[in-house]
């Protein structure tokens, strides 16, 4: 279990740096345009409806490929554990609201399924 | 930030309001830090897997300061997205502060443009959720509020993700199970944001599409076509009809998502 990580880098590694501005870059506008330039905001209803959706569905997208595809360069449908703790995350969520706990459950149930050869 | 500068008025001022209206802000805030502790701690452990240095986790926070996008971030690096596809969804995930932005607008529209431009890098989910409800609660702009609602993320959640990338540097994270923590995490923040039937459909929607799309093409189209598609299909879902004009007010949904998301 203290099996240190080979990935931990203490180092100053600093290539994905370029990454966290470039991604700033795509959250500003939105941030600030409306505060800067008050009517910009006044976007075609469907658009506001849009961008309200588009949220929930990144993240959602983003755990589906996550937890159901394999990483390989050909994915392959994942069966096994993974999925299920996943739902049971979001059960955990749709009932106390809380991430957390939620996440907590996902990987205990995960852990003593690997520790029971299930995993 | 200073308070020198006339506060904006907007609504009805009534200073006597101020200091119970801060001090409940202040019990919400502590409510936000003490979640956005441990939500750190498992970002810290998804850029570990993802082969981020420290530097690079805490620079992150303090440049992104948007949960959501960066938990997407640290998976897709992992995976060797190419860095449009991150911008991509980063720009996707992120949207919605066009919202908050909007909403919080009337209230600082009397501050300079500097200081405008300034705190438009800290509206995050929470600190748009804290704020807006105490400018209502007061009737105009506290920039004293905002700034506390903005400190509130961004130090519980630098400090956690610092501290979780350290602690999982210590421990076998697949043995552990954790690296189902970034799909669960994912999944209980889509939910978190979801708020009516037609978010429900999005989220669905964007499942349905990403998974065969993925199997066929590669699981970067597939995440991109479900986020693009997904609130297409939530769009196509009908409104719920609006509540009676009696009944009693409620909070614009933007908000009731906000303050269940993250920074």
């Amino acid at each position: 279990m203290i099996a240190a990580d080979p990935s931990l880098n203490l180092g100053l590694s600093l290539g994905l740096i370029p990454l966290a501005f470039l991604m700033w870059l795509c959250t500003y506008p939105s941030r600030a345009l409306p505060m800067l330039a008050p009517g910009i905001e006044r976007l075609p209803q469907w658009a506001v409806a849009y961008l309200r959706l588009a949220g929930p569905a990144s993240l959602a997208a983003l755990a589906a490929v996550n937890c159901l595809l394999t990483s390989d360069s050909t994915p392959r449908l994942l069966i096994g554990i993974e999925p299920v703790a996943v739902g049971l995350c979001v059960l955990v969520v749709a009932r106390t609201r809380l991430l957390f706990p939620a996440v907590l459950a996902a990987v205990v149930l995960v852990a003593v399924a690997r520790a029971f050869g299930a995993g | 930030m200073s308070d020198a500068k006339p506060e904006t008025a907007v609504g009805t001022a009534a200073h006597d309001l101020l200091p119970e209206s801060r001090k409940r802000l202040m019990r919400d805030a502590l409510a936000i830090a003490a979640y956005a502790l441990p939500v750190g701690l498992v970002y810290g452990l998804l850029t570990l897997q993802a082969h981020f240095s420290l530097v690079e986790v805490v620079v992150s926070c303090v440049v992104v300061l948007a949960g959501g996008a960066q938990f997407a971030a640290a998976g897709l690096v992992k995976d060797r997205a190419p860095w449009a596809a991150i911008a991509g969804v980063t720009l996707l995930v992120n949207a919605r502060h066009l919202l908050y932005s909007a909403a919080i607008a009337p209230y600082t529209a009397e501050r300079s443009w500097r200081e405008r431009a300034v705190m438009a890098h800290f509206l995050t989910d929470e600190t748009f959720a804290l704020s807006l409800a105490h400018f209502r609660r007061i009737g105009r702009f506290d920039a004293r509020g905002y700034w506390l609602g903005a400190l509130v993320i961004l130090i519980p959640w630098t400090l956690g993700s610092a501290i979780g990338y350290l602690a999982a540097g210590a421990v076998d994270t697949t043995r552990l199970g954790l690296d189902v923590a970034f799909p669960a995490a994912m999944a209980g923040l889509s939910l978190g944001m979801v708020s009516g039937r037609r978010d429900v459909a999005a989220a669905a929607g964007a499942v349905l599409v990403s998974v065969p799309v993925g199997l066929t093409a590669g699981a970067s189209i597939g995440l991109v076509a479900g986020a693009v598609i997904g609130p297409l299909i939530g769009l196509a879902m009908p409104e719920r009809r609006s509540p009676p004009a009696d009944a009693p007010e409620s909070k614009d949904a933007t908000e009731r998502a906000a303050e269940e998301g993250l920074p």
